[in-house]
């Protein structure tokens, strides 16, 4: 708005979390700088909205620290932590209106009344609510409800902003609308912002950084293009992408050569983070748009088609080499009838190997 | 084809409509048919038995210059109000205390809802043992040495009525404690969260975000306590039995001694019908507008 942006960086030092003997989160560290828009993506029970609850101050750590703007909050109530959160279920106070809702807060802590009356108003102009203002919230739809959370947290002029899973109770339209958004929210107010989602389309066109989390744990933490094309592990591969990578297992032979029962493939254009030893056993990830059809070429193998699955922009063909299942993204015009032949080629620099424990190669 | 569908549909429903004969014709016989003949003989000279001497509203003037009538109509209200009151507050209170994720919940939850499964006469006995001054609590305060401790309410006048709203609401406060609990249940986990974040003092949650989203819970609560104080009787009678005097007197209890004990019907049933008339002008207001808001909750 229109003071100086308030923006803080947000750090976790060894974070630990158990409910009794259930534990949710196993130590972790994680570093959000000034402005950043990070989204901890995950499925369902991985941690991150425990995490989220950890940052707001509503669920209380076991051990480690928690740091927001410089300033160690480990032990503070939310409201003194410098944040302010937008909930899944819209969490509206149901017998307010909507300009009640956004200075309830702000009222009750102390602030004078000419002075909440602006934050809403300026708050309700950016949200395009302004008409809204004394509506109450059984009267708006999802996409007006959660509008109005967000100018409920965006009143508060927090230096950190927390999103759970805000856009899951949407339909599909009004979802993509409010992603944008909040991008442009973000954009405008240059805050920080904590994002908790299980869909990778809203991480991968959201964040500044991904943080993969499964079983208690941060699986990868990188940018949207990193997470995507590098995908530290298996698990991470699979997640994140629709549809999903395909996977063909086989074997490292003499001379960096991936070989199945059905196909031999040459990886010396493959950047190995460690060299691999000869024999091992390894998953080689493909995603569907990584694969080129090579008529004529005497090296193409050669896949089955079993389905045929348009797209609008572009088609999917699930197919087969010998056993192994590859889908194959490819461009709408292509005349592809299932029991085709294809010719295909894998563009080495963009394949993903695994060990067998799951971890890139 | 529309023939054979629509003898079928009647055929389908036949079944349902002889099953619930019985139960229509109960609620004609029993409900509507006494209620009138209670009115007809509130309007004649009925003494011990009915007789069908119209002598108008007779009996309605004897009934307001009734002191003990009077009597009996202060008392409820006095005790109406303070007992809902009471009920409704300890009652919230105790549910929004279980829900903060106490250890022992279902021991509490059974704790305090056990009162609600006794008896009005036992209820009454159990507290008019407890509240008299030569067994119970004042006498207990005298044993362990506070002999100036004075606790006599049940024998004097002035305030054996709210000796009557100690019992009852010890019998009730389980059953608000019940559907309050029920209602904070209801209330979505992220609204707290949400009023946390914004730095809200717990009262303040309760006062403008949890109670008025708990209307529901209260209208229930609130239905089922009218009831029973308009039913008020056996706790009167069991305690103190209308006394010290009349002080302790209730309209139900009224009714049911000039119906039996001292032989006047028509009186009985002029108080009845009052009672009746009363219920009636509080209640239809309030349905009328219940019925209002179901109708605009379906066109929106």
């Amino acid at each position: 708005m229109n003071q100086a942006p308030n923006r803080s960086s947000v750090s976790l030092r060894g974070v630990e979390i158990a409910y009794g003997p259930v534990r949710v989160l196993d130590r972790l560290d994680l570093e959000v700088a000034q402005s950043e828009f990070l989204v901890l993506l995950g499925p369902s029970g991985c941690g991150k909205s425990t995490l989220l609850n950890a940052i707001a101050g509503l669920t209380e750590v076991d051990s480690g620290e928690i740091w927001i703007g410089g300033r160690n909050v480990t032990w503070e109530e939310p409201k003194d932590r410098g944040i302010a959160m937008v909930f899944q279920s819209y969490a509206l106070y149901p017998r307010m209106s909507v300009r009640k809702n956004m200075s309830f807060g702000l009222e009750v802590s102390g602030m004078k009344r000419p002075d909440v009356q602006r934050r809403v108003t300026e708050a309700a102009a950016i949200l395009q609510i302004t008409e809204l203002l004394d509506r109450k919230p059984s009267e708006l739809s999802g996409g007006q409800r959660q509008r109005v959370a967000i100018g409920r947290a965006l009143v508060r002029d927090a230096g950190v902003f927390l999103f759970d899973e805000p856009l899951s109770n949407l339909d599909a339209q009004l979802r993509a609308e409010l992603r944008t958004e909040i991008k442009r929210l973000h954009a405008r107010l240059g805050a920080t912002m904590i994002f908790v989602t299980h869909d990778q389309i809203e991480a991968l066109t959201l964040a500044d950084r991904i943080a993969v989390m499964r079983d208690r744990r941060i699986q990868q933490l990188g940018t949207p293009h990193d997470v995507y094309m590098r995908p530290a592990n298996k698990f991470v591969a699979t997640f994140v992408g629709s549809p999903a990578m395909s996977f063909l297992s086989g074997h490292i032979t003499e001379g960096r050569v991936f070989e199945t029962s059905t196909l031999r493939l040459d990886l010396s254009g493959y950047a190995f983070t460690a060299p691999p030893s000869v024999g091992m056993p390894v998953d080689l990830g493909i995603r569907p748009e990584h694969v080129v059809l090579a008529p004529g070429e005497a090296a193409a193998i050669p896949a089955r088609v079993e389905l045929v699955e348009p797209m609008g922009s572009d088609l999917l063909a699930w197919t087969r080499i010998g056993e192994a299942a590859l889908t194959v993204r490819l461009s709408a015009e292509t005349p592809v009838a299932p029991g085709d032949i294809l010719p295909l080629m894998f563009s080495t620099r963009r394949l993903n190997l695994f060990d067998a424990q799951g971890e890139r190669l | 084809m529309v023939a054979a569908a629509k003898r079928l549909r009647i055929g389908s429903r036949l079944p349902a409509q002889i099953a619930l004969a019985p139960a229509l014709l109960i609620a004609l016989v029993l409900y509507c048919g006494t209620t009138s003949w209670t009115v007809w003989i509130s309007l004649t000279s009925s003494r011990m038995l009915p007789n069908s001497v119209f002598v108008g509203l007779r009996q309605y003037d004897v009934l307001a210059n009734n002191d003990r009538w009077l009597a009996s109509i202060a008392n409820i209200a006095t005790f109406g109000a303070l007992f809902m009151t009471a009920a409704l507050t300890i009652g919230f209170l105790l549910a929004a205390m279980i829900d903060q994720k106490v250890r022992a919940e279902s021991l509490l939850r059974s704790v305090f809802l056990y009162p609600f499964s006794m008896s009005f006469i036992v209820t009454g006995l159990a507290w008019r043992w407890m509240l008299d001054p030569t067994l119970g609590f004042e006498k207990l305060l005298h044993d362990i040495g506070f002999a100036d401790a004075h606790f006599d309410w049940i024998v004097r006048p002035d305030r054996v009525i709210y000796t009557l709203v100690i019992a009852s609401v010890w019998h009730a406060a389980g059953l608000v404690m019940a559907i309050m609990l029920a209602g904070l249940r209801g209330v979505d986990r992220e609204i707290w969260n949400a009023a946390r974040v914004d730095g809200l003092p717990t009262w303040r949650i309760f006062v403008f975000i949890i109670i008025p989203m708990m209307r529901g819970s209260f209208a229930t609560a609130c239905v089922l306590l009218a009831t029973s104080v308009v039913k008020l009787y056996d706790l009167s009678v069991a305690m103190t039995n209308g006394g010290p005097g009349i002080a302790s007197e209730v309209p139900a209890k009224f009714v049911m001694d000039y119906l039996f004990e001292r032989g006047n019907l028509a009186l009985a049933t002029a108080a009845a019908t009052t009672m009746l008339i009363t219920v009636v002008v509080v209640v239809a207001p309030w349905y009328h507008w219940q019925g209002r808001k179901a109708r605009m909750a379906g066109i929106a």
